[in-house]
């Protein structure tokens, strides 16, 4: 029930080589194999120097994500069998520097998703003692959406903007800062403005759409971009009216 | 060897880990705090759990409710002071999440919904769809961005607890990206690694659960307490192991053997109705349902597939809408790791190593006996969940005494503790050089997954949902030739940037440490209760065992097994009853 698979894989070992190299590996899958399966199988039995991240194996911790065929997937939850004949080639994601082989430095996005302030942003706290916060499951659903990112980094990877310009701050986090915005319970809206309209922000993105196609959470973070551009304008307008308070 | 200084360091960036590190930060923001993950916050294993985090909502709930629940699903291994505190907490907690943006699910009105699970006389399982683990855990984490006293260390690898004069001082860490290690010094550390799922083959656990943390205390002479008591979770998928939410039976699931028959009513767990009913049949506690399992297994009842034996979830009745809302996260992993869809087909499922009951030794406060050393969540055992944990309470669990650690540490760490000396720093240096020998070592005879691939046999066989003593002595006896072993193995990275080889190597030492622990635990105790069954001492035996088992490391390597009294305040020990006769 196994079939031969030839997996060309991206090395880069910075303590050996200057520039990434391919390796090839064959390696008898069976038909219930993902492609971290396969890359498993190659670290334990076969070179346990290929290095790549990985955790839940269930397609909810965001942890491994890469190119395969050149498109950004979520290597435990791509079965094999839908990527052959093969050779199945596997690289790290575009977009950021490679540490090692299929391990990319996402430092970047990570002070990124701090700077749009991820939280809920009050002017005042309601005691705990005085229960929760009322919210319809309308106002959840309003930006409910926006709350199931997994930061994988797939729509960074996807995304042509991102790879022309590394200051833009992409599309998971607008819809992260999108996710607060929307919640009812947030009031942290104007602090998140600035770096929403500024040049790496909003703006940069060109509606290409492809964060969303590759999407495994279906979080749609085109829509965000998009809805917040909507409501900037709107803005924008209203603060040309005279009888506009300031 | 650089160092590093913090006041408090906080091992793990998980729930507990994160709720720990806000603790201390809203205790005292002039302390800081240094989290220290082996991967970035947001991966960490709280991210699967799926169904809710138990706290009495409910006008005719009471905290007695939820007490007695949690207390004879535990088969009252419980010490009854902890659970007190643990169920006055939960609700405060819980609210406090929903303060910092939890997107619970609601009712209507704009009020908290919950639901019920197995085992629960109330519904008071508060729920993010089916999600809940993965919210609570971005909540923590993107909350936890805005305290500037806290500095996260993403993708540090903890090789070693620091400890001199009686004292935890510290730890070594190795910066992954880099390869180099580091000493860490602090006034507290608080361990928040998570369970050891991986110790066996079949499990629910990300690869990241290697009983990481449990090892570091174990090591550092802080006893693992209840380490025989593994939870198997009655429903996971054949070959992944991936969890189906116990919220599938709580929604009305069945559960059903190749005949298509409720099997559950055959095991004193209740009658079958159409209509779920609270503690009883596919609600029961998930050692009764798992043990149910094995026995229809035996009686050539289950379904054989490629990846063994099977029963059927049957939740095609409760229709496409309530599963789409409800359950959306089920169908979407049905359809992705199974091929199939639960609107219109049968889930095959089998009992899967889901969380350890067991861990490192604290208090209510998450004190360990090592002063200075801190644990809580799946790593540490308080003990709130006796011989078996209820479903949703272990999400909560990680707030209430990651909250209370972080507080305990804070106070502890203000009193001024008095920093790294001289003999801490060359422990450090020790620590260094063993890292440097482990990656250079050549000509070894083993591989790391060979090892591992041993040690999964041997638990499978050994530490199962039945265990007597003499697989249990097989099992040790395999484990000590592992742990023999484990000096010849030659790594294929001698590499130090992002040596994920190294880290495998490391992780094994832990989960060999950690494996027998669990076996020694597991043969010392001669009764059977809750999720430990012994076919060779079938009943529980209050009169000699109503006792936390201590395990300690000695000298040779192997655990010693000494016990502690349970402490009972308002529930004597009684029969757990389940199914009709209860309601």
């Amino acid at each position: 029930m196994t079939q031969p698979v030839i997996f060309e894989i991206q090395r880069y070992r910075p303590e050996i080589e200057d520039e990434p190299t391919w390796e090839s590996f064959e390696v008898s899958c069976r038909p219930e194999w993902m492609i971290l399966d396969a890359l498993n199988h190659i670290k334990d039995y076969v070179d346990g120097t290929l290095s790549y991240r990985w955790a839940c194996r269930m397609g909810v911790c965001g942890s491994c994500g890469m190119l395969v065929n050149g498109k950004p997937v979520l290597s435990c939850a791509t079965y094999v069998t839908s990527v052959l004949p093969g050779p199945v080639r596997v690289e790290p994601l575009r977009g950021f520097p490679v540490i090692r082989d299929l391990v990319g430095d996402i430092t970047d996005f990570v002070r990124k998703l701090e700077s749009v302030k991820p939280w809920i942003v009050r002017e005042s706290e309601q005691p705990l003692e005085e229960g929760e916060y009322l919210q319809t499951p309308e106002e959840l659903g309003e930006y409910k959406q926006y709350s199931m990112c997994i930061n994988c980094m797939l729509c960074y990877s996807a995304c042509p903007i991102y790879e022309l310009d590394p200051d833009f701050i992409g599309p998971a986090v607008i819809a992260l800062a999108q996710r607060y915005n929307l919640d009812s319970r947030d009031e942290g809206s104007e602090e998140r403005k600035d770096i929403l309209l500024s040049q790496d922000g909003i703006w940069s993105c060109t509606f290409v759409g492809e964060c969303t196609t590759v999407c495994p959470a279906n979080v749609d973070p085109a829509g965000a971009i998009q809805r917040y551009k909507v409501t900037a304008t709107v803005d924008a307008f209203k603060a040309l009216l005279p009888w506009a308070s300031r | 060897m650089e160092t590093i200084t913090h006041d408090i360091l906080v091992v793990g960036g998980g729930g507990a880990g994160l709720r720990a590190a806000i603790a201390v930060a809203e205790t005292n923001r002039d302390l800081s705090v240094g989290i220290v993950s082996k991967v970035y916050p947001m991966r960490s294993h709280t991210v699967v759990a799926e169904g809710g985090a138990a706290a009495v909502v409910k006008p005719e709930d009471s905290l007695e409710a939820h007490a007695y629940d949690t207390i004879s699903g535990g088969d009252w291994l419980c010490d009854q002071d902890a659970v007190e505190v643990f169920v006055a907490e939960a609700p405060e907690e819980l609210t406090r999440l929903e303060h910092w943006g939890c997107p619970w699910s609601r009712q209507p009105d704009g009020h908290i919904a919950v639901r019920p699970f197995g085992g629960m006389k109330l519904e008071r399982t508060w729920y993010a769809s089916d999600k809940t683990g993965f919210h609570l855990l971005h909540t923590l984490y993107q909350t936890s961005l805005k305290y500037e006293s806290v500095t996260n260390y993403d993708e540090w690898f903890v090789t070693r607890l620091l400890v001199d004069e009686g004292r935890c001082r510290g730890l070594v860490a190795i910066e992954l990206a880099s390869g180099r290690p580091y000493a860490m010094v602090a006034d507290a550390v608080i361990v928040c690694t998570g369970g050891a799922g991986k110790i066996y083959p079949f499990t629910t656990n990300a690869n990241i659960k290697t009983g990481d943390g449990m090892a570091l205390a174990f090591r550092a002479g802080v006893p693992l307490k209840d380490m025989e008591f593994v939870q198997f979770h009655p429903t996971g998928l054949p070959f992944t192991g991936i969890l189906i939410t116990e919220a599938t039976r709580s929604e009305g699931g069945w559960l059903l053997n190749k005949d298509g028959y409720r099997y559950l009513q055959d095991y004193d767990l209740g009658v079958p109705t159409p209509e779920p009913v609270k503690r009883s049949m596919e609600l029961g506690p998930r050692d009764r349902l798992s043990q149910a399992f094995v026995k229809e297994m035996e009686k050539g009842r289950t379904i054989e597939t490629s990846h063994g034996h099977v029963v059927h979830l049957d939740i095609r009745h409760l229709g496409a809408e309530v599963i789409d809302t409800k359950l959306p996260f089920v169908r979407e992993l049905c359809l992705k790791y199974e091929n199939l869809d639960p609107v219109k087909e049968l889930i095959p499922v089998r009992p899967v190593v889901h969380y350890m009951m067991g861990g490192i030794h604290t208090d209510m406060n998450g004190s360990t006996p090592l002063p200075g050393l801190y644990a809580a969540g799946e790593v540490a055992c308080v003990n709130i969940n006796g011989a078996n944990r209820l479903g949703s309470n272990s999400l909560t669990e990680l707030l209430v005494f990651g909250a209370r650690a972080g507080r305990a540490a804070a106070e502890f760490a203000a009193n001024g503790a008095g920093r790294a000396n001289g003999a801490v720093l060359a422990q450090a240096h020790d620590e260094e050089r063993r890292l440097q020998a482990a990656i250079e070592r050549q000509g070894g005879r083993e591989r790391v997954s060979g090892l591992r691939d041993e040690m999964h046999a041997a638990m499978d066989e050994g530490a199962g949902i039945y265990r007597n003593a003499e697989g249990l002595e097989s099992a040790i006896s395999t484990i000590r030739e592992l742990q023999q072993r484990y000096g010849d193995v030659a790594l294929d990275d001698q590499s130090r940037t992002f040596n994920t080889d190294l880290v495998a190597l490391l992780e094994l030492a832990n989960l060999l440490d950690v494996a027998e622990a669990v076996l020694q635990s597991a043969l010392s105790r001669t009764e059977s209760r809750g999720a430990h069954q012994r076919t060779d001492h079938p009943d529980r035996d209050d009169d000699r065992l109503l006792s936390h088992s201590l395990a300690f490391r000695t000298e040779g390597g192997e655990s010693r097994i000494e016990y502690d009294p349970v402490t009972i305040t308002r529930w004597p020990p009684g029969k757990r009853v389940y199914g009709e006769q209860n309601s």
